[in-house]
């Protein structure tokens, strides 16, 4: 199926997760990126479960933090 | 790395971080990376800081969200973050340190803490073996 990430479209898999399309494209620091779906953000603890279908876009955000002290 | 911001951009991030003040204030920056090594800031972008204290910013990720469109449909990279130190120097503190988890960003930070004369750096920061380093990069205000 093709999907867009980042922008980019790209033939995956049928039944990907979030999480092996996180593994797949060789994310730095998984642990602290936000995945949104076609604009939703997904909750991290469904990326094992949530399955990517024909046509979604998808993006990567690394959370942008920090703090004076 | 060299690093280019426009007199105009900083300008902006000035006057809105001194209306943010006391609370930090943060953005985006966008550009290219050019061939000859230069990283040229061609767009600022203010956000939101959702958590509204003098001592932390977190970027909406809504806002990042559509900045990131933004950049794209412009052609633009994103190549970064910037926030504001209203009382501190413009160096990152260990929790800017423990949350730049993108090795290929460059944050700057824009110090407030001496009135009337901000003072804007730019770092990288990487994690080598399990340990963040930072390092101070040229940035010129063009």
């Amino acid at each position: 199926m093709k999907i867009t990430v980042a922008g980019e479209k790209k033939e995956v898999a049928d039944g990907l997760t979030v999480a092996a399309l996180i593994e797949q494209e060789n994310v730095e620091t998984p642990e602290y990126v936000t995945v949104s779906v076609n604009e939703e953000f997904i909750d991290k603890e469904v990326f094992d479960c949530h399955v990517l279908k024909e046509g979604d876009e998808v993006e990567f955000l690394y959370f942008m933090g920090g703090g004076a002290r | 790395m060299r690093i280019t911001i426009k007199q105009t951009d900083f300008d902006m991030i000035y006057e809105h971080a001194l209306k943010e003040s006391p609370d930090e204030a943060c953005g985006l920056i966008a550009g290219e990376d050019r061939e000859d090594g230069v990283r040229e800031i061609s767009r600022v972008y203010i956000l939101e800081n959702i958590d509204h204290t003098n001592e932390h910013f977190t970027i909406d990720p809504k806002e990042q969200l559509a900045a990131i469109k933004d950049m794209r449909a412009c052609g633009l990279k994103p190549l970064g973050n910037w926030h504001s130190h209203p009382e501190s120097p413009s160096r990152p503190s260990e929790e800017d340190k423990r949350l730049a988890n993108d090795s290929k960003a460059s944050y700057l930070i824009l110090s407030l803490m001496e009135e009337g004369k901000p003072v804007l750096n730019a770092f990288h920061i990487e994690s080598i073996n399990g340990e963040k380093t930072v390092r101070k990069e040229e940035l010129v205000i063009v």
